[in-house]
C-alpha cells in the first residue's frame, strides 16, 4: 500500500512540475492533459485506497517513507497516517480537484498564464494532500505551509491587477500571524514531548494536561491547553474565523476555479481537518473547546449576515462559505468532530457547485461579476441555473439534500452539547440558518430571476457555458444532492471515524443524538416536528422572495431606515479599517521610528559609518609606520624582540 | 651505514637543478621554454619520488638531523604543486617582458630545495642550513629584473631585515645548544623536559627563535618587509614569496616550536597570542587603505597569517592540524590571487592596482566569477575552502577555552571582508578603465579556472583535505 500513498501524493506533484518547468514546451493542450490526468490517477488510487479502508477494513496505516533528519531526540520524517479520516478526505480532495481541473479548461482558455496556472492547481493538490496524509507535525506543517504559499501565488495569479496583489498580500499576512500561532503550538509540543509524531504526541495527552506553563508571569495555565488554542489560531488563519477572516472575500480577486478549489473547498478546511486530527488532545482540554466553539458561533453568525449586503456574486459566495466554516468549528468545539468533517464533506461538493456556478455565470457574462447586472439568466443558462439551485438548496439544508443531515446534525449536537458557551453557539447556529436562506436566494433571485438587467450586447451574446464548464457542475451536482442521504449513518453514529477520532463519554453530543436516529428518512420527518431549522431556513427564501422579486423597492428602503447597522455591514464591522488603520498604521509607524532612530541613526550612522569612518582612519595613521625606510623596518624588529624578551623576564 | 632513500626527493631535485642549469647555459633565447619544460619535469620527477619513498611512520636519517614522515611528505607535495603553479602563471608575463632567463625557474627550483630541507629537518642545524638556501634564492628573484629600481630596493630591505632574522634565530639556536648541548630536535625536548630545563636562559633562546619564525611567517611586528617587498617585487616572484614559503614557515615553527619546544607551550603561547592579534589587526586595518592590489595581498596575507598562529596557540594536536588545513588552503588562494593579477597584465601594463579589476565582469564574466571566488574564499564566505579554514581554527580556540580571542578573530575577518568585497564591488558594479582583452594563453587559463575552481570543490568538500591534515600530524 505504500507506493500507493506515494503514488496519490507524488502524481500531482510530478504534473505540477512538468506543466510548470516545460509549460512552453508541452503546449496548452499538453499541460492541461499532463494534469488532468495526474489528478485523476491521484483520485482512482485514493478510491482504492477508500475501498481497501472502508469496505475491505483495512488496518490504519501509519509509517515513515523517508527520514529527514535527526536533531538530539527528534526526528524529522515524512510519513503517512491513513485511517477513515484520511481516506475520506484524499477523495473528497481529488475529486473536487478533479472537476475544477476539468472545469478550467474552458474558464481560463483565453488566459496567457495557462500553463502556470494548471501547474499551481496541481501542486495545490500535492501540498494539500501532503498536509491530509501527514503522521506527523512536521510535515503538517510543511502542507500548511505548501497550501498557503500556492494560495498567495493563485490569488494574484493575475499579478498586473493591484487589486489582487493587495489580496494576495493580505492573505499572506493574515495567514501569518495564524501561522505563528500554529507554530508555536507544535513548539509547545515538542518542548513537552519531545516527539512530532502524532501517536506519540497523543499517547501523551493527558500528562501534557497535568504539566503547567507559566504563560504570563504569575499565571499558571495547563500545557494541552495553551497549545491547542495556539494550534486553532493556527486553524483560525486558514479556516478564516474571526477575526483572521479578513483575507478570504478578498481572495476572491483569483480566478474562479481557485475559489472554488481552495477558498472553498479545499484548504480553507485545513483548520477544520487539523482540529479533528487533533481531536485526542483537544478533547482533554475544556477551556480550548470553549473557545473553538465560541469563535465559530461568532463566525457562522456575523459573516453570514455579511453576505446579505454584498453586491458582488462571488463575494457573497465567499462570506457564505466563511459562515459555513464558522458552522464546521462549532461542530468541533462541541465535541461532534465527526459532524464538522461531515459538514466539511457536503460542503466542499455544494460549495465548489456554487462557486463554479458562479463561475459560469461570470463567464457568460464576460467577467461581469456585480449581481445588479444581472438578473433573468434562468432561460439563457438552463443547466448552470439548475446545479445552482441544488447547490443553493443543499446549502440552507432543503430536507432530504447533503446540507440539510449534515446541518441539522450539527445543530443538533451544539443543542446537546454542555460545553461553556454552547447555549450561545446553538443560539448563533439556529439563526444562522435563517441569514443562510436570505442570503443565498437573494443570490438566485438576482442571477437567474427577476427582470433582465444586462446590458444589450452582453445579451446578445449571451449562451450557457461550454461542456467542460458545465460537467463539473452536473459531476458536483450529484453529490450535492445525494451524499448526506447515504453517508450520515455511517460517517455520524456509527464507527467510520472510531480509529481517527477520539470523544470523550461525558462530550459525546453525536452519541445523543444518534440515540433518536432511526434512519435518514426518519431524520427528515423528524427535522419537520422537532426542528426550528427548517422552519427557519424556509422563513428566510421567503423573506428572499419577497425582497427580492415581489417588492424589490423594499431593500433600499430598508437599508436607508436603519442606516447605522447598514453602513456597519457594508463595511464590514470595520475590520478591514482596524487593521490598516490601527494595526498597520501603528506597526508602520513604530517601523518608521525604528528605522529613523534605531536604523538611520544609530546602526547606520554610528555603528556601521562609524566603525568604518573610524577603521579608515585607523588604517591611515597606521599606514604611516610603514615609511619606506629601512632602519624604521629594522628598529620595529628590535623593540619587538626586546619586548617579546621583557614580557618573558617579566612574567616570570 | 646512511640511509639515502628518505632523502631520495631532496637529491634527485638537487641533481635535476644541476642538469637544468647546464643545459639552460647553452640554450639560446628562444629555446628558453626548454628551460620551462625541463623545470616542470624536474618538479614531476621530485613528486614522483616523494611519493615513491612516502612513508608512514618517521625515519630519520644522516645521524638524526633529517627525518621523513607523513606530514613532510604531504608538505612537500603541496610546494611541488605550488612552484609549478608559479612557473605555469608566470611564462607568460616573463616572456612579454623580456624575464624570461633561466635563472627564475633556477632560483625557483632551489628555494623549493629549501623548502623541502626545511620541512624535512630533524636539527635546529638542518633546519637554518634550508631556511638560508630558500632566503638566498628568494632574496635574487626579488632583484631579478635589473631593471627595475624599486625591484633592487625592495630586495636590498628584504636581504637586510632577513639577514637580522637569521641573525637572530642563529643566535636562539646557538643559547639552546649551550643550554641542552644538543642540536638535534629529539633530544633537545627530552632534555628541556627535565625540572631545570626552561631556564632563563632557554626562555631568552626561544625568544630568539619566535622572532626568527615571526620573520618567516610575516607576522607584526617582523613583517615590514612584507608590503614593500609583494609590492616591489616583479609579480612572478610576489607569486613565489607569497605561496610556497609559507609551508616552509609553517614547518619551521611546527619543527621548533612544536617538536623542539613543545613543553615550553605555556612560555611560547603567550608571545604567540599578542603576535596573532597584532597580525589580524594590522593586516585587516592596513590593508582597507591600500589602492595596490599586491600591497592589499602583502597586508592580506599578514593577517591570514594570525589566523595560522591561532592553530599554534590552541596547541593541541587538532589544532595544529586546523593550522595546517589553513595554511595549505592560503597556499592554493594565494596561488590563484597572484594568478588573476599575472592574468589580466599584458605587456606594459601590470594589473597590480584595485581599480585595474573595475568591470572586469564586462570584459570575462568567467574570470570575474574566478576571482570572485578568491576573495570570497579569503573573506571567509561559506562554502568556500578559506570558511572551513577560518571555522577550523577558530573552532580549536574555542576548544582551548580561548573564547575571547575567538570572538576577536572573527571580529576581525568582518573587517577584512570590506577589503576583499571591495574587489567585487570593483569587478561587478563599476565600468571598466580598460577595455583591452585578456592576454593570457589557453594553458594558464584552464590552470588558474581549475585552481579557482578548487577553492570552491574542496570548500564543498572538505573532508578530504581534513582527514589527510589530521593524519599526518
Amino acid at each position: 500500500m505504500e507506493s500507493i500513498y506515494l503514488g496519490i501524493v507524488i502524481a500531482p506533484l510530478a504534473a505540477a512540475i512538468v506543466a510548470g518547468l516545460f509549460g512552453r514546451t508541452i503546449g496548452r493542450a499538453g499541460a492541461h492533459w499532463v494534469t488532468i490526468v495526474g489528478v485523476a490517477i491521484s483520485f482512482a488510487l485514493s478510491l482504492v485506497v477508500l475501498k481497501d479502508i472502508v469496505i475491505d477494513g483495512a488496518a490504519v496505516f501509519n509509517g515513515t517513507v523517508y527520514q529527514w533528519a535527526v536533531i538530539g531526540d527528534i526526528r524529522m520524517e515524512i510519513g503517512f497516517l491513513v485511517d477513515h479520516l484520511t481516506a475520506l478526505m484524499i477523495t473528497v480532495v481529488n475529486f473536487v480537484s478533479l472537476a475544477v481541473h476539468v472545469y478550467t479548461i474552458g474558464y481560463m482558455r483565453d488566459d496567457p498564464g495557462y500553463q502556470r496556472f494548471f501547474s499551481y492547481i496541481s501542486l495545490f493538490t500535492f501540498a494539500m494532500l501532503m498536509l491530509v496524509m501527514s503522521n506527523n507535525f512536521l510535515q503538517l506543517f510543511f502542507g500548511w505551509e505548501a497550501v498557503g504559499v500556492v494560495s498567495y501565488l493563485l490569488i494574484g495569479f493575475w499579478f498586473k491587477r493591484p487589486t489582487a496583489i493587495f489580496a494576495n498580500l493580505k492573505a499572506f499576512l493574515v495567514n501569518r500571524v495564524g501561522d505563528f500561532g500554529f507554530l508555536l503550538g507544535i513548539a509547545a509540543i515538542v518542548l513537552h514531548t519531545g516527539s512530532l509524531d502524532y501517536a506519540t504526541v497523543f499517547g501523551r495527552a493527558e500528562l501534557l494536561d497535568a504539566e503547567s506553563i507559566e504563560v504570563l508571569a504569575g499565571r499558571q495555565w495547563s500545557v494541552l491547553t495553551v497549545a491547542c488554542i495556539c494550534l486553532f489560531i493556527g486553524a483560525m488563519g486558514k479556516s478564516a474565523q474571526v477575526p483572521l477572516h479578513v483575507w478570504l472575500p478578498d481572495s476572491m480577486e483569483g480566478p474562479t476555479p481557485i475559489s472554488a478549489l481552495i477558498h472553498a473547498a479545499t484548504m480553507v478546511t485545513a483548520g477544520i481537518f487539523m482540529v479533528a486530527r487533533m481531536s485526542p488532545l483537544f478533547e482533554y482540554s475544556e477551556a480550548a473547546l470553549s473557545v473553538v466553539l465560541i469563535i465559530g458561533a461568532t463566525t457562522a453568525f456575523l459573516t453570514g449576515l455579511l453576505g446579505i449586503v454584498q453586491n458582488d456574486i462571488k463575494r457573497v459566495v465567499a462570506y457564505s462559505t466563511l459562515s459555513q466554516l464558522g458552522y464546521m468549528t462549532v461542530a468541533l468545539g462541541a465535541s461532534a468532530y465527526a459532524a464538522g468533517i461531515f459538514h466539511l464533506m457536503t460542503h466542499a461538493f455544494f460549495k465548489a457547485l456554487l462557486f463554479l456556478a458562479a463561475g459560469s455565470v461570470i463567464i457568460a457574462l464576460h467577467h461581469e461579476q456585480d449581481m445588479r447586472r444581472m438578473g433573468g439568466l434562468r432561460k439563457y443558462m438552463p443547466i448552470t441555473y439548475w446545479t445552482a439551485l441544488i447547490g443553493t438548496l443543499a446549502l440552507v439544508g432543503f430536507p432530504g439534500m447533503s446540507g440539510f443531515f449534515s446541518k441539522d446534525a450539527l445543530i443538533e449536537a451544539v443543542h446537546a452539547s454542555t460545553t461553556f458557551g454552547a447555549g450561545f453557539a446553538y443560539w448563533c447556529v439556529l439563526l444562522g440558518v435563517f441569514v443562510t436562506a436570505l442570503y443565498s436566494f437573494r443570490l438566485l433571485f438576482l442571477v437567474f430571476h427577476g427582470e433582465e438587467r444586462l446590458d444589450s450586447e452582453a445579451r446578445a451574446h449571451l449562451h450557457e457555458s461550454p461542456a467542460v464548464v458545465w460537467a463539473p457542475l452536473v459531476a458536483l451536482a450529484v453529490p450535492s444532492v445525494f451524499i448526506g442521504w447515504f453517508t450520515i449513518e455511517p460517517l455520524l453514529f456509527g464507527e467510520f471515524f472510531a480509529d481517527s477520532m477520539l470523544v470523550l463519554e461525558e462530550h459525546d453530543v453525536l452519541h445523543e443524538v444518534g440515540e433518536e436516529f432511526e434512519g435518514s428518512a426518519a431524520f427528515v420527518l423528524h427535522a419537520f416536528t422537532a426542528s426550528a431549522a427548517i422552519w427557519l431556513a424556509l422563513a428566510g427564501a421567503i423573506v428572499a422572495w419577497v425582497l427580492y422579486l415581489l417588492r424589490p423597492e423594499l431593500p433600499g428602503r430598508i437599508a436607508r431606515r436603519f442606516a447605522p447597522a447598514h453602513r456597519l455591514l457594508v463595511n464590514k464591522y470595520y475590520f478591514d479599517w482596524f487593521n490598516e488603520n490601527v494595526l498597520a498604521g501603528a506597526t508602520r509607524g513604530l517601523g518608521r521610528l525604528l528605522w529613523s532612530v534605531g536604523d538611520r541613526t544609530v546602526i547606520d550612522g554610528a555603528i556601521v559609518n562609524g566603525s568604518a569612518r573610524g577603521v579608515a582612519a585607523l588604517s591611515a595613521i597606521v599606514r604611516r609606520v610603514q615609511s619606506g625606510y629601512l632602519y624604521h623596518y629594522a628598529f620595529a624588529m628590535v623593540i619587538g624582540l626586546a619586548a617579546l624578551i621583557g614580557w618573558l623576564i617579566l612574567r616570570g | 651505514m646512511i640511509d639515502y632513500y628518505p632523502a631520495a626527493a631532496e637529491i634527485f631535485l638537487a641533481t635535476a637543478i644541476c642538469v637544468v642549469l647546464l643545459v639552460d647555459v647553452f640554450l639560446r633565447d628562444e629555446q628558453r621554454m626548454i628551460t620551462y619544460w625541463l623545470s616542470l619535469a624536474a618538479l614531476l620527477g621530485t613528486a614522483a619520488c616523494s611519493a615513491l619513498f612516502f612513508v608512514d611512520e618517521p625515519v630519520t636519517t644522516f645521524f638524526g638531523s633529517f627525518v621523513a614522515d607523513a606530514a613532510s611528505g604531504v608538505l612537500k607535495l603541496v610546494a611541488y604543486v605550488a612552484v609549478a603553479l608559479v612557473f605555469v602563471y608566470s611564462r607568460d608575463y616573463l616572456a612579454r617582458r623580456n624575464l624570461f632567463k633561466g635563472e627564475f625557474f633556477i632560483l625557483g627550483l632551489f628555494g623549493l630545495l629549501g623548502i623541502m630541507v626545511m620541512v624535512s629537518a630533524h636539527s635546529l642545524l638542518t633546519i637554518y642550513l634550508g631556511l638560508e638556501l630558500l632566503s638566498l634564492s628568494l632574496y635574487a628573484l626579488v632583484a631579478f629584473n635589473r631593471e627595475s629600481a624599486t625591484a633592487a630596493e625592495s630586495a636590498m630591505k628584504f636581504f637586510v631585515l632577513g639577514a637580522i632574522a637569521s641573525g637572530t634565530l642563529l643566535y636562539g639556536i646557538s643559547l639552546l645548544y649551550g643550554v641542552t648541548g644538543t642540536l638535534e630536535i629529539g633530544t633537545l625536548a627530552e632534555r628541556l623536559s627535565g625540572p631545570d630545563g626552561m631556564g632563563i636562559p632557554a626562555l631568552v633562546g626561544l625568544a630568539f627563535i619566535v622572532v626568527g619564525v615571526a620573520f618567516k611567517f610575516g607576522a607584526v611586528p617582523f613583517h615590514m618587509w612584507v608590503p614593500d617587498v609583494y609590492q616591489g617585487a616583479p609579480t612572478p616572484v610576489t607569486l613565489y614569496i607569497g605561496s610556497a614559503p609559507k609551508i616552509a614557515a609553517f614547518a619551521l615553527a611546527w619543527r621548533v616550536l612544536v617538536e623542539g619546544l613543545g613543553d615550553a607551550h605555556a612560555s611560547w603561547q603567550g608571545m604567540l597570542i599578542v603576535l596573532s592579534i597584532l597580525s589580524l589587526a594590522i593586516g585587516n586595518i592596513v590593508a582597507i587603505a591600500q589602492t595596490n592590489l599586491k600591497r592589499m595581498l602583502a597586508y592580506s596575507t599578514i593577517s591570514h597569517v594570525g589566523f595560522i598562529l591561532m592553530g599554534f596557540i590552541a596547541g593541541s594536536d587538532d589544532a595544529l592540524s586546523a593550522a595546517l588545513f589553513y595554511t595549505v588552503s592560503y597556499v592554493i588562494m594565494a596561488a590563484a590571487a597572484f594568478g588573476m593579477i599575472l592574468l589580466l597584465s599584458r605587456e606594459g601594463f601590470e594589473a597590480e592596482q584595485l581599480e585595474d579589476f573595475k568591470g572586469l565582469n564586462a570584459r570575462s564574466p568567467w574570470f570575474a566569477f574566478v576571482m570572485l571566488m578568491i576573495m570570497f574564499s579569503m573573506a571567509g564566505v561559506p562554502p568556500f575552502i578559506g570558511f572551513y579554514a577560518k571555522l577550523l581554527v577558530l573552532g580549536s580556540l574555542i576548544d582551548a577555552g580561548l573564547v575571547w580571542f575567538a570572538v576577536l578573530g572573527v571580529l576581525m575577518a568582518v573587517v577584512g571582508a570590506f577589503y576583499y568585497l571591495r574587489v567585487v564591488w570593483y569587478m561587478y558594479f563599476d565600468d571598466p578603465l580598460d577595455e583591452a582583452p585578456i592576454a593570457a594563453p589557453g594553458g594558464m587559463r584552464v590552470v588558474l579556472s581549475v585552481n579557482g575552481l578548487g577553492l570552491l570543490v574542496l570548500g564543498v568538500f572538505p573532508g578530504y583535505l581534513l582527514e589527510l591534515c589530521m593524519r599526518v600530524l
